[in-house]
């Protein structure tokens, strides 16, 4: 079958296992975008970040996000990955990734995956600061 | 009629999950439950955006709610 799908939503997650998840034999291009803590929001030091989730429907829109990027560039491989729970700076958060014949088809599909992934999936994210946390995005 | 809260939505009501009672008249739809609850809670007006999920998918203003459907607010998502 066309697209093997991996999703899910764990405490830690483990960037180094990808590459092997999406490794196929028709697969000349692999690509993975990893999304990590920064120390710095608008100059302002970033403690620490916390991550909640609905997780009965994030796993189904991550599921439906890597289904619509398999039909449109014809994927071997699709991870999905996200952590939640507390997470300190330079600390994974997020990992997509995607495997296809050839590179044009992966690059697109990672930039895909990541975009929506943030667009659509009901995860939230909060800024811890020195003297304040904020919920990103809440707000216009 | 039992409504799930996450992220700044569990913060302005205070705990994780919001119960209309049993004595009023829950919401037929999506937007009435909407409603209702910016009226509750004048400061989910402020956000830049509120979607609802029923039975864990996005839900349009014009689906109507029954009871034992699993219902979440959605503030605005920030994940990756």
């Amino acid at each position: 079958m066309k697209g093997n799908i991996s999703i899910e939503i764990f405490d830690v997650i483990d960037t180094s296992a990808v590459f092997a998840e999406l490794s196929h034999p028709q697969s000349g291009g692999i690509c993975v975008f990893v999304g990590a803590v920064r120390e710095f929001t608008d100059n302002e030091e970033v403690l620490s970040l916390e991550f909640e989730t609905y997780k009965v429907m994030a796993l189904k829109e991550m599921n439906k996000i890597a289904l619509e990027a398999i039909e449109k560039w014809n994927l071997n491989k699709v991870v999905i990955r996200h952590a939640v729970g507390p997470k300190n700076v330079e600390e994974p958060v997020v990992v997509v990734g995607a495997s296809s014949a050839h590179r044009d088809a992966c690059f697109k599909a990672c930039r895909y995956l990541i975009d929506t992934l943030k667009e659509r999936v009901p995860i939230w994210k909060k800024e811890i600061f020195k003297n304040k946390s904020v919920w990103v995005s809440a707000h216009p | 009629m039992e409504v799930l809260l996450f992220g700044i939505a569990k913060d302005i009501v205070g705990k994780s999950s919001f119960r209309f009672n049993a004595d009023e008249l829950a919401p037929g739809s999506v937007s009435e439950l909407r409603e209702r609850l910016k009226r509750s809670f004048p400061e989910f007006g402020k956000l830049s955006s509120l979607a609802v999920a029923v039975n864990s998918a996005y839900a349009d203003d014009a689906v109507q709610l029954k009871e034992g459907d699993e219902i979440a607010l959605i503030p605005p998502v920030s994940g990756g």
